[in-house]
């Protein structure tokens, strides 16, 4: 049994479909990565697998035990983040909270987790210093240590490179693949055709409709990722 | 100093100060919240629904209190709760509602006011006069009442205001309640906000939330400190300004606010200095 199931799902707003006939298998270890150009509908996806949209039609299940407060989510950045007066320590704790329940304060447990974490992603250094004066690659790495607080099972990350350097890039996806490879399932959102044909294990391309679902080896002599690959590399 | 002291005497000097820390107390901790989530003008917006509603209890001789608070509290949520998804954007129902029902109240209390001088009641509620030195002791238990509440809900609160604050995509697909969470707070701004229009008048509500807020954050640097500080700083402006406004008789809200002033710009060159070394 697949940990994620989607079957026959349509997703859109208000009733009008933008995404139709979805039909993949997320298994347990897996390193998905969901690829299409803007508005192909891959954000309302990844939405939905949060838990945030209902389908319109299909069904998406979830198995081994896997709840809606295990999942781990990188999101993009948004405008209050740039200049939250905040802690890298506060905002990794942060990542918790889903485990807290009516529990006030953390316990001495997931202060530790947090404290893993942020050694694991090498921040815990400047644990103590304010996120708004971070670097973008180190601000996104305290992201993900937050995320990592909040799963064991599945991590979802929405466009984690988004406005980050080369070098910073190759290293947040090397570190991705390290979590993965650690047992922790991953769904990355991205436009980065490139870097999804390196790095992931499965790819799935929509454009309002599923272009293509398979592994990797697959896509890569698949049809859709010459043609998107030609484009792409003259684009980027 | 003596002469200070001396002051103390007076039950109404009492019962302004512990109001006035209190409200202030209340306002700032919230103050964070409300400005780090571009929420700033809904403490203004909110407040002009009070006098509104103010207005209508006036009009029906009713306690103010018992209709500002629900229809204040109504407000809130509907500018808070249901914003994301409503058809006309935050600033512009915090606009619209806000002028609405400055409008409405000013025109009721022209209709059908008894009073002889309406323009200077208008002028109290709006600036708050010498309201807060008139208290009764009833007044400040109820003060004292619901600023306990408000610091509870804080405090058993906290991490939960602080990641919904921080994130709320990530809050809520991680399964925290964040509509929950937003209405809270919603409720607990127009509580605060119907607290203070005691203190220094509708109009001036807005100062006495995003000040204090405002100067912490040129000087600290994690959520903690910047709530603490502000805190701090809110509760000494509200002292400061109480006590001067009561010895050069000047009046009690707009003092308050300039001593807010005063500690802003001082927060701002501080930051500056630390910042450099």
């Amino acid at each position: 049994m697949a940990l994620i199931n989607v079957s026959g799902v349509s997703l859109g707003y208000e009733g009008n479909p933008i995404v139709t006939d979805l039909d993949f298998k997320v298994e347990k270890g897996d390193y998905l990565c969901i690829v299409g150009e803007n508005g192909s509908g891959k954000s309302t996806l990844m939405k939905t697998l949060l838990g945030q949209k209902h389908v319109i039609k299909g069904k998406i299940e979830f198995s081994y035990g896997l709840h809606q407060n295990e999942i781990g989510y990188l999101p993009q950045q948004t405008e209050v983040q740039k200049d939250f007066p905040a802690s890298v320590r506060e905002i990794v704790l942060s990542g918790c909270i889903n485990s807290c329940g009516l529990r006030p304060f953390y316990s001495k447990t997931q202060k530790n987790l947090a404290a893993e974490n942020m050694k694991k992603l090498g921040i815990d250094d400047i644990a103590k210093n304010c996120y708004r004066e971070l670097s973008g690659g180190q601000q996104q790495r305290v992201l993900l240590a937050r995320a990592l607080c909040a799963t064991k099972k599945l991590l979802v990350l929405d466009e984690p490179v988004a406005g980050l350097d080369p070098i910073v890039t190759q290293n947040l996806y090397r570190l991705i693949s390290e979590i993965n490879r650690e047992g922790i399932t991953v769904i990355m959102v991205s436009h980065d055709i490139n870097a999804a044909a390196e790095y992931a294990s499965h790819i799935l391309h929509i454009s309002h409709k599923p272009l293509f679902f398979g592994t990797k080896e697959e896509y890569i002599k698949s049809d859709v990722y010459l043609s998107f690959a030609s484009k792409g590399g003259n684009e980027e | 100093m003596n002469e200070l002291l001396s002051y103390f005497n007076y039950p109404f000097v009492r019962y302004a100060l512990i109001a006035g820390v209190l409200i202030a107390l209340c306002a700032a901790l919230l103050g964070v919240t409300l400005v780090l989530k571009r929420y700033s003008m809904i403490g203004d917006g909110l407040s002009h629904v009070a006098f509104g509603a103010m207005a209508i209890a006036t009009v029906c001789s009713m306690a103010p209190m018992t209709v500002a608070l629900p229809i204040t509290i109504a407000a809130a949520i509907i500018l808070l709760g249901i914003n994301s998804n409503s058809k006309i954007k935050g600033d512009a129902a915090i606009a619209m509602i806000s002028v609405g029902a400055l409008a409405l109240g000013y025109l009721l209390l022209n209709i059908f006011s008894a009073s002889s001088n309406v323009s200077g009641d208008v002028c109290t509620t709006l600036f708050g006069s010498t309201s807060i030195l008139t208290l009764s002791e009833s007044d400040v238990w109820l003060c004292a009442a619901l600023a306990v509440v408000v610091l509870l809900v804080f405090v058993i609160f906290y991490h939960k205001i602080f990641a919904v604050t921080f994130d709320e995509s990530f809050a809520s697909a991680t399964g925290t309640k964040t509509k929950a969470y937003n209405i809270l707070i919603a409720v607990v701004t127009a509580v605060v906000i119907v607290l203070a229009m005691n203190l220094v008048g509708a109009l001036l509500i807005s100062a006495l939330i995003i000040f204090p807020a405002l100067s912490a954050m040129r000087i600290f640097k994690s959520f903690l400190s910047v709530i603490i500080s502000s805190a701090v700083i809110s509760v000494l402006c509200a002292v400061s300004g109480i006590f001067v406004s009561i010895i050069y008789s000047t009046p009690v809200g707009s003092t308050i606010v300039a001593a807010n002033i005063v500690f802003f710009i001082l927060c701002t060159v501080i930051g500056k200095i630390t910042k450099k070394s």
